[in-house]
Formats: structure tokens, C-alpha cells, sequence
């Protein structure tokens, strides 16, 4: 019974942790960038996707591949906002325009990633294989990799968590997410500073397909329903709030794997309940302001 | 009114009429191919304009065309073997009418952005709970839908096209169309004047879902086997938000031209090369977004207007 019961438990915590890292991802774009990114996913399928590929062609560990996928979903990210959304933010009348222009412009990104990826390594499901050893966690089996990818999310929650705490970009950021406007009088440079933040989030978002390839197989559609609950997360967890992020990418891992263990079915059906019951009592999120 | 804008609307209305004149000969006098490629012109000019009629107004990006659509599709398979034709449109029409009124006071109180999302997640979750009852209770994954034949289901697409015109033109021309803009330009402000925001919203979006319910039940009898992953297809929300971005909100035959250009394109492009034509979606989306605010009748008259407006273009 207990075994049964720590068996969901630590897979639904495992799970939280990768939701947790992506959404802090999103939560930076929306936050801040006020892009709301809904091809976010598709950044996560081509850190998967690169990592599985450089696995195969070089035998690239993926924990190595990291300092690679990394770095490249940055600029990816990076650029987009110097060139896409900066020139919608600079035409769009209000914020609200911007919101909503943003957000048709990254479901066209959405198509033209996930094809690209289509033509790149066509539909065929992929996987390799990582530390597949189990480790038993209190009586209960899991495979090492898993454990791995735990221990990386929670590690880059927590890096990115004190750079925004301790430093001075890390201040800028913060700023510019309260006020843009007032923020850039007080000498941020608000284009760098909401294009870095766009970077992070693809960063995020790529490291995290690393880490989610290490122990599920992958497909290039796979990017749409971890956008879906990427958004469920964000809105549990408050916008813009990484603690937020934490404890909103965990709780919907534990419901998840709950869920799952009960009625295979009908895990988003239950994730989307949360969402209305979040939307109704709190609609700011759990640390939102 | 002014007598040249009579004689503009007068001749708007005779061109509609030859149109749809023109359409109506089509199985007459074109080929069987003909006849299939434009149903399913009028199926996505008949997506994208009940797609216009509640996002185009309210500003509020709805995503759920699929989810109406699929329900439609899956009233056609479940009792099109009991019920005639007619009487299966109308049960789709209404659930989907019902689902949107459901859907719609639940979150079109929300913010503008969270309605997307929800909207957009509708069609995934339709999807897992119609597969999840497939699987657990009829031990089945798809269905069979009846037949009917392709001149049937042209006509029918056509009539449900032309009601779904009129109604959308009543519905602008009349005062609760002038209350959509309003609360388009500032919620707040029109719920000021004494506009009851919500349920006019949720009103005019179960009106739209309505017509994509009766359209996705007669294009299932097209398809002949649909299963839960062809039904909900989340394609069939993005294609009218793109065809209206396309061809351009602002205007009532913009969201036509644009399911025109892309129901033409989809035909000569998506068996042979699948991946390129979604890659092109993609790209001409973001494209059209960044240099096309007003979409491709915005361009025209902009170019119609000469370079001296063409500063003040976008509002």
C-alpha cells in the first residue's frame, strides 16, 4: 500500500518537476515579455529532437548536449523578439493589441517550427536510450534518468530563481515586469531586457525537452499538449512568479499522476478542471499578485 | 443614409446574389471535382465568417471552431443511421449552440487572453473525453457515418452557408451589432451604457458556434469513417482565424476572399506536399500579422486610397 501509494507520489513529482522548469519559461515571456507564447512546446520538441539527434549521429551524452541545446534555443529565442515581437510591440495601439497580435503570431511560429521539424525528422516516434537502470526510492523502482532529470529541473528553477534575486539584470527584469514604461525612464534598456527574457524562455523551454527526451520517447506533435499544460501551470502559479511556476508544475504532476493511476483517460480532462476552479477562485494565481 | 451608400448596398447585395446564383450552378454545370473542391471553399468560408461574427466585433480570439465542429461531426455519426438529414444538422447545430453557452458563461467573464486559452484546450479536452468514452463504452475508436451523395451535401453546405450570411449581416446591421463593437473598443465602457456584456458575448458566440456544428455535420457525411483524431483536429480552429487575418476583419467579404485564396491553396498543395503547405500557413500568418494589419482588402484600399493615407492605415 505504501509502496502503491510513494509509487504515484514521487512519479507525479517527477513529472511536476519538468512542467515546473518549462513553465518558468512561459511565465517569463507572458510575465514580462507580454508574448503569449503558444508555440513555447514546439521550443521543447526541438531541444528533444536535437538532443535525440545528436545522440544518434555523435553519441553525444545528453547531459553534454545541454551546453549545446541550450546556448542555440537562447538565440533562437533571442532574435525572434529583436526581430518579430519588438516590431509588433512598436505597430500594435495598446498592450492589449500587442497581447493579442503576439499571440496569432506565435501560433504562425507554432506551424512553421513544428513543420520545419516535420521535413527535418519526420513523424516517426524517437527515443535512445539513458540510464535506464532502476533505483528504488523507499521500496518503490525508478529508472536513474528520471531522477536525473529531477535533480537538472529543480537545479535550473533554482539558478535562474537567485540570477533574478542577486543580480542586477536580474533587478532590470524584475522592473521591467512591474512597469515597462517607467522602468525603461529609469535607464533599463526594455527591448534588451524583454528580448533576453524571451531568450530565457526558449532556453527553458529547449533545456526542458532535453530533460523530458532522456526518459519519454518523443514525436515533433509532442510540443502542443505540454503547451497546454504549460498554461494550466502558469495560471495555477500566478503569471511572472517562479515559486509560482514550482508549485504549480508539482501540484499538476501529483494530480496527473493520480489521475492517471485511477482513469488513464482523462488526465487533461482533470487538469482542466483545476484550471476552471483556479480561474474562478483566484484568477490571479496562487502568487499572483 | 445617403443615396450613394443605397446604390453601394444595393449593388453588395446584387453581387451576393449572383454569387450565390453562380455557386447554386456549379453541380449543374462543373465537374464532380469542381463541385468537391468548392464545398469545401464554402465550408471554410462558412468556418471563417461565424468565426468573424463573434471575434471580429468583441476582439475576444476564440479557438474553439474545432471543438464546434467536431460535435457536429459526431452528431452525424451517432444518428445519422436513425435520424434524417435535416433533423441531424439540427441536433448538431444545437449541442454545438449549447456546448459554446455553456463554455461561454463560464469564461467569457475572463479576461480576454484566458477565453484563448480555454477556447483553445477545449478541442484537446472534447478530443480526450470523446476517446475516453470510445474506448471505455463502445469498445470502438472511430465510426462509420452514413453516406450521402456529393450534390446533397453541396447544396445543403450552400444553404447553410447563405442563412449563416444573412444572419451575420442582420446581426451587424443591428443594434446588438453596434453593442459588439462597442464593447469591443472598451468592455468597460459599454457596460456602462447599459450593455449586458456577458450575455450579449455569450449569446453571439454560441450563435457562431451553431453554424460550425451544422457545418461539421454535413461535411462527417463526406468523410465516411472519422474518429475522435480527425474530428477534433485542431486545424480547423486555426484556419479560420488565419483566413480572416488574411483577407481582413474590418470588412464582411475580407474572411470570403481569404477562405477562397487558402481553400484553393489547400487543394493544390496539401496531399502532395503537406508539410510545406503548413510550413507556408505559418509563415504568410506571421507575415500577414507584422505587414497586414488590416489583411489583404485593408491593402487594397490603402492602395485604393493612394500613399497619402496610407500613414493612418491602421487605427
Amino acid at each position: 500500500m505504501i509502496v502503491a501509494i510513494l509509487d504515484v507520489v514521487v512519479a507525479g513529482l517527477l513529472l511536476g518537476g519538468i512542467y515546473a522548469l518549462i513553465s518558468v519559461g512561459l511565465s517569463l515571456q507572458y510575465g514580462v515579455a507580454r508574448v503569449f507564447n503558444v508555440a513555447h512546446g514546439e521550443f521543447m520538441m526541438l531541444g528533444a529532437l536535437s538532443t535525440w539527434s545528436l545522440n544518434q549521429a555523435l553519441g553525444l551524452n545528453p547531459i553534454i548536449a545541454m551546453a549545446v541545446c541550450g546556448p542555440v534555443a537562447f538565440v533562437i529565442g533571442y532574435v525572434l523578439h529583436r526581430t518579430l515581437f519588438k516590431r509588433l510591440r512598436r505597430i500594435s495601439a495598446s498592450i492589449g493589441a500587442f497581447e493579442g497580435s503576439s499571440m496569432l503570431a506565435s501560433f504562425g511560429l507554432l506551424f512553421i517550427i513544428q513543420n520545419v521539424a516535420n521535413i527535418v525528422w519526420n513523424t516517426q516516434t524517437k527515443a535512445y536510450t539513458f540510464m535506464t537502470y532502476p533505483v528504488s526510492i523507499f521500496g518503490a523502482l525508478f529508472a536513474a534518468n528520471r531522477l536525473v532529470t529531477l535533480a537538472f529541473a529543480v537545479a535550473f528553477g533554482v539558478v535562474f530563481y537567485l540570477f533574478l534575486v542577486q543580480t542586477r539584470l536580474g533587478k532590470a527584469i524584475r522592473a521591467a515586469a512591474q512597469d515597462p514604461k517607467t522602468a525603461a525612464l529609469m535607464g533599463v534598456n526594455i527591448n534588451q531586457v524583454l528580448a533576453l527574457c524571451f531568450g530565457f524562455g526558449a532556453l527553458m523551454a529547449g533545456l526542458g525537452g532535453l530533460l523530458v527526451s532522456m526518459s519519454y520517447p518523443m514525436q515533433t506533435t509532442m510540443g502542443l499538449e505540454y503547451t497546454i499544460i504549460t498554461i494550466i501551470v502558469v495560471a495555477l502559479g500566478g503569471m511572472g512568479s517562479i515559486p509560482g511556476s514550482f508549485i504549480g508544475g508539482f501540484s499538476l504532476g501529483l494530480i496527473g499522476s493520480i489521475v492517471t493511476k485511477i482513469e488513464p483517460g482523462l488526465s487533461l480532462a482533470a487538469y482542466y478542471l483545476l484550471f476552471m476552479l483556479v480561474l474562478w477562485i483566484k484568477p490571479t494565481g496562487i502568487m499572483g499578485k | 443614409m445617403n443615396p450613394g451608400t443605397t446604390r453601394k448596398s444595393l449593388i453588395s447585395w446584387g453581387l451576393a446574389i449572383l454569387i450565390v446564383v453562380l455557386l447554386g450552378l456549379v453541380p449543374l454545370y462543373g465537374s464532380p471535382y469542381t463541385m468537391i473542391l468548392t464545398t469545401s471553399i464554402i465550408m471554410y468560408a462558412a468556418l471563417t465568417v461565424s468565426w468573424v461574427m463573434f471575434s471580429g466585433p468583441t476582439g475576444n480570439v476564440s479557438l474553439a471552431p474545432a471543438a464546434f465542429m467536431g460535435m457536429g461531426i459526431y452528431t452525424a455519426a451517432s444518428l445519422g443511421k436513425f435520424l434524417p438529414l435535416p433533423l441531424v444538422i439540427l441536433v448538431g447545430a444545437a449541442g454545438s449552440f449549447c456546448l459554446a453557452l455553456l463554455v461561454g458563461a463560464l469564461t467569457l467573464r475572463l479576461k480576454g487572453l484566458y477565453f484563448s486559452i480555454f477556447t483553445f484546450g477545449l478541442v484537446l479536452l472534447m478530443r480526450q473525453l470523446v476517446l475516453w468514452y470510445e474506448v471505455r463504452f463502445t469498445h470502438t475508436r472511430g465510426r462509420f457515418v452514413v453516406v450521402i451523395d456529393n450534390t446533397t451535401i453541396f447544396y445543403v453546405m450552400l444553404a447553410i452557408f447563405v442563412v449563416l450570411l444573412i444572419t451575420a449581416h442582420r446581426l451587424r446591421r443591428s443594434k446588438y451589432g453596434a453593442a459588439l463593437d462597442a464593447i469591443g473598443e472598451d468592455e468597460e465602457a459599454a457596460a456602462h451604457t447599459g450593455i449586458n456584456v456577458t450575455a450579449l458575448k455569450t449569446i453571439t458566440f454560441s450563435l457562431s458556434a451553431l453554424f460550425m456544428g451544422a457545418t461539421g455535420s454535413i461535411m462527417a457525411t463526406k468523410w465516411t469513417y472519422i474518429d475522435p483524431y480527425i474530428a477534433f483536429d485542431p486545424f480547423f480552429s486555426f484556419m479560420p482565424v488565419l483566413m480572416a487575418v488574411f483577407g481582413g476583419m474590418g470588412t464582411f467579404y475580407g474572411p470570403i476572399i481569404g477562405a477562397a485564396v487558402f481553400g484553393l491553396l489547400e487543394e493544390l498543395l496539401l496531399t502532395q506536399f503537406p508539410f510545406y503547405y503548413m510550413l507556408m500557413f505559418g509563415i504568410i500568418l506571421v507575415v500577414a500579422i507584422t505587414y497586414l494589419p488590416d489583411g489583404l482588402i485593408g491593402l487594397v484600399t490603402k492602395w485604393k486610397k493612394g500613399g497619402r493615407a496610407a500613414n493612418n492605415a491602421s487605427p
